[in-house]
């Protein structure tokens, strides 16, 4: 995606607000020795992914002396295979092995600045962009080649690339290493590469394995939470028992007297621990958080139905994002069909706890980190400590999935406070569950209104899509303010930057609010509440995941007014002929057939309900069908199937794409059966697990998975893509199932019974 | 106090109430055994202990003197893993891992003297292992694939 295009005419606060946002950063840092787009002028030739803001070659790829390729990207891998999926590209594009190739990828020192790694955005812009840095490299190296060859070969012959060498048609061959120097492969790329044709890729489009995956089946030291620095301290955090909590006392001495404490910084509201070993760390928390008084305040909404007419009623920032007006369908409307749709604050909920290093040496910081971006991580950081950023490196390791912005930013922070009080000596610092659970930020409760026409054809005439959203992106990155938890608790505390919206097309609270069906009348309207009462970030998939559900269990019950099948339905409005190709295959896949009667037998209820979305309107298309089945007396639902069709363009890795749509489907079942956030007007409630069960083996359906692949077409993100659909296929199949309409998330057994009655 | 990890007597200078976890991860540098919730709920701590899964976060060495540990170290390496690492690898069962190595040892005791176990058997013996990722269905035909070299 081309940053400029989303900036419109809106000026400097959109161009900041893509800072922290899902989109590509517009300034950059720059790698020693290379100069880069703001230093340029005038206007150069537009490049490829992310390459059109970082045009130098090396930056992204160098060729060793010992063969070994080195590839730079500021993407990070968060488990959904991006380290695979760019050595994949690269090894394809320059004919070398993948096992040849190092990625360096999210090092504040030495990759790109590629912005947060959100958005299932990784192969559209670093994939891109790598694969074109790939090709320039492959055809440098092989007019290096043709120049050393000189008379041996004829002037137009054909030199191949295979395995790490330019190979001429005598079959004499040169190692890239050889011709590394020659090729001079530092340098300013001027004009799009050639990629290869489709027809010459060997490993794009194949199912080849992860590059991750033996090492962590073994234990190898994957992981930042694997980190051992020499010296190396544990730390842990005391953190306020709520939002506004201000600390009256504690007893810091009676901790600093057990057994292996190093530190206690205590700085406003912040609490830190240093000790020698992480349970004398987790040993001091506990005596520190025994002792200490809290004065608190409820600043929580409710957490019951009145929330949602509650954040109506909140001071909004009102937007029409999408409107098209057709006087003559509008007048043929005859029916109005109206709902409401609301989805709770729910959790990120990774499996394992932020975890982060931190070590100074000579006022400089280093801070070893799961971030998703870790340039914007290292402006807050650098903002809360007053150092330039280039006085702050972050370097990205692997963590436990986020799915989001979870505490992984935040606990870099806590790291970096309490290593500036430990003498030079590193801290891994690592959050408890509970910490975890208590203030990461949640994903937005929603409420969304929804209304709709039909003329007496059946079809819709008018559809009005209002969402009220707390904001879906309080990243670190913003030059407003620091998002970063600790230091809204120092003494001098930071101020958290404005709440803002990323604008459309890819939007954060209106992100696909706005239908790709053909509607003649339409009106789309973001409600963003400025203010914050629950923490709230970026949790997978922003608004799409409540918008999709909203709009598509819409679709179902306007096909219900109409009479219609809502396969039948859907294509009836929809032009897109790839969304129709994803429907129609996902409804072959699940042999669909209209007017497929509901079942119920031993007191349980089974139906089917499809979905589709395009994600962001941008990314991969994806439909889903699924079961459900209801127990009638209990309002346990579960969802025994599934199944997805997908269309994400070039498929790059067909079972890392795959594994993607399996694992959104069942996060999104988690989510839509079983998940809220806990919370009273003071705390969040959440400790344990117990307290925000997750979907378990036993309950998670069996799901198939179809791709369409398009080889000639860009390739597309996929990791967000079944999320909002899979939503909404579950309502619309406990509709299809009992006859009775759920539109509040999550569909809990309470709610169930309820509507039931 | 002496530990037999992975079948070496291994010697800790650690408190006797000291999570079995910790010294696992902090004493002898071993990375299987993952810190996910430190109250037994959430599974990727596992470890064998006498050839039984057992929660190492909730584990106080203490009550280890003469007991047999297992991590997923323990269980294969890189270059030898054992059947249930390969079929995880063939599988491609890993979205980011992070409960991947408690839902190895777990199954690893589950199919201790099991010839031939039904899905549904795999599915509920996995069920107090959380995973985030939905990786879920892959595990489990990991498992089936694991459960059908060994037997």
């Amino acid at each position: 995606m081309n940053a400029h295009t989303l900036l419109g005419g809106r000026g400097l606060r959109r161009r900041r607000l893509l800072q922290g946002a899902a989109g590509l950063t517009v300034g950059f840092t720059l790698a020693p020795g290379s100069t880069g787009v703001l230093a340029q002028s005038p206007a150069p030739a537009p490049l490829p992914g992310s390459m059109n803001s970082y045009r130098r070659l090396e930056g992204w790829l160098r060729v060793g002396t010992d063969g070994t390729i080195t590839i730079f990207s500021g993407k990070v891998e968060l488990g959904q295979g991006i380290a695979t999926a760019l050595t994949q590209i690269v090894a394809d594009e320059l004919d070398v092995e993948m096992s040849r190739i190092r990625l360096v990828s999210g090092d504040t020192a030495r990759s790109p600045n590629e912005g947060v790694t959100a958005g299932s955005l990784s192969v559209e812009q670093s994939g891109v962009a790598l694969r074109h840095a790939a090709a320039e490299a492959r055809a440098l190296l092989i007019a290096a080649a043709r120049t050393r060859l000189g008379g041996r070969i004829a002037p137009d012959a054909a030199l191949a690339t295979r395995d790490g060498f330019v190979v001429a048609p005598g079959g004499e061959r040169i190692a890239y290493a050889d011709l590394a120097s020659e090729a001079r492969l530092e340098r300013e790329i001027v004009q799009t590469p050639r990629a290869k044709p489709v027809a010459e890729r060997r490993l794009i489009g194949r199912s080849v394995e992860r590059v991750d995956i033996p090492g962590k089946v073994t234990g190898a030291p994957m992981y930042v939470q694997d980190i051992r620095l020499p010296g190396m301290l544990h730390g842990r955090v005391v953190r306020p028992p709520s939002p506004r909590a201000r600390l009256v006392s504690i007893d810091e001495a009676g901790a600093r007297a057990l057994p292996g404490v190093v530190v206690i910084v205590r700085d406003g509201n912040f609490i830190g621990v240093a000790a020698e070993r992480e349970e004398q760390a987790a040993a001091a928390v506990a005596s520190l958080r025994a002792s200490a008084r809290w004065e608190e305040v409820a600043t929580l909404p409710p957490s019951d139905a009145s929330l949602f007419a509650g954040m109506k009623k909140m001071a909004s920032e009102d937007a029409v994002v999408s409107r098209k007006t057709d006087a003559a369908a509008l007048a043929r409307a005859t029916r109005r069909v109206q709902a409401d749709y609301t989805r709770a604050f729910q959790l990120h909920a990774s499996i394992g706890p932020s975890c982060s290093v931190a070590q100074w040496q000579d006022g400089k910081l280093t801070v070893w980190s799961h971030a998703q971006g870790p340039f914007q991580q290292r402006a807050d950081l650098a903002m809360t400590f007053g150092l330039p950023p280039a006085d702050v490196r972050v370097i990205h390791r692997d963590g436990s999935g986020c799915y989001g912005h979870n505490g992984a930013d935040d606990v870099g922070l806590d790291a970096a406070l309490v290593a500036r009080a430990t003498n030079g000596r590193p801290v891994k610092l690592q959050w408890s569950r509970e910490d975890e659970f208590q203030w990461e930020p949640c994903g937005s409760a929603m409420v969304i209104g929804m209304q709709a026409a039909l003329d007496a054809d059946g079809r819709i005439v008018d559809w009005n899509h209002e969402l009220w959203s707390h904001t879906h992106s309080m990243r670190p990155g913003d030059p407003d303010g620091d998002n970063l938890l600790a230091s809204w608790h120092l003494a001098t505390p930071k101020r958290q930057s404005p709440a803002r919206n990323i604008p459309q097309p890819a939007g954060g609270g209106d992100r696909n609010a706005i239908p790709l069906y053909d509607f003649p009348n339409q009106t789309v309207t973001n409600h963003l509440i400025p203010e914050m009462p629950v923490r709230v970030s970026a949790l997978r998939t922003l608004g799409a995941y409540a918008n999709v559900f909203a709009l598509e269990s819409f679709m179902d019950e306007l096909a219900l007014a109409a009479g219609s099948d809502p396969v039948a339905f859907r294509l009836r409005h929809m032009k897109d002929p790839r969304a129709r190709a994803v429907i129609e295959k996902v409804a072959a896949m699940a042999g669909w057939r209209p007017g497929t009667q509901a079942t119920t037998s031993s007191g349980i209820s089974r139906g089917y309900g499809l979905a589709f979305a395009k994600y962001k309107n941008l990314a991969v298309y994806t439909a889903v069908i699924a079961e459900v089945s209801v127990e009638r007396a209990t309002g346990v639902v579960k969802v025994p199937r599934a199944w997805c069709a997908a269309d994400a363009g070039m498929i790059i890795n067909p079972d890392g794409f795959a594994n993607q749509m399996e694992g959104g489907m069942i996060q999104s079942a988690s989510w839509t059966l079983l998940e809220a956030a806990p919370y009273d007007r003071t705390r969040m409630l959440a400790r344990a697990w117990s307290d925000y069960p997750i979907l378990r083996f036993s309950d998670v359906p069996r799901i198939e998975v179809e791709l369409i692949d398009r080889p000639e077409e860009p390739p597309k993100g996929v990791g967000e893509g079944t999320q909002g659909p899979m939503a909404a296929a579950i309502g619309n199949a406990f509709a299809h199932a009992t006859g009775v309409r759920l539109r509040d998330l999550p569909l809990t057994p309470a709610r169930v019974k309820a509507a039931l009655a | 106090m002496n530990l037999d990890v992975n079948g070496e007597r291994r010697t800790v200078d650690a408190p006797a109430q000291t999570p079995l976890l910790n010294v696992l991860r902090n004493d002898l540098g071993l990375n299987g055994a993952k810190y996910g919730c430190g109250q037994g709920q959430c599974g990727a701590c596992t470890v064998l202990v006498n050839g039984a899964a057992v929660r190492s976060c909730v584990t106080p060495i203490a009550s280890l003197a003469n007991a047999r540990i297992t991590t997923l170290e323990g269980l294969g390496t890189a270059e030898r893993p054992h059947a249930l690492q390969k079929a995880f690898i063939a599988e491609q069962a890993v979205q980011c891992g992070y409960c991947i190595g408690g839902m190895i040892m777990t199954a690893s005791a589950f199919l201790a003297g099991k010839r031939n176990p039904d899905e549904s058997a795999i599915r509920a013996a996995l069920d107090n292992n959380l995973c985030r990722c939905g990786t879920h269905n892959r595990i489990v035909r990991a498992v089936q694939r694991a459960a059908r070299e060994l037997a």
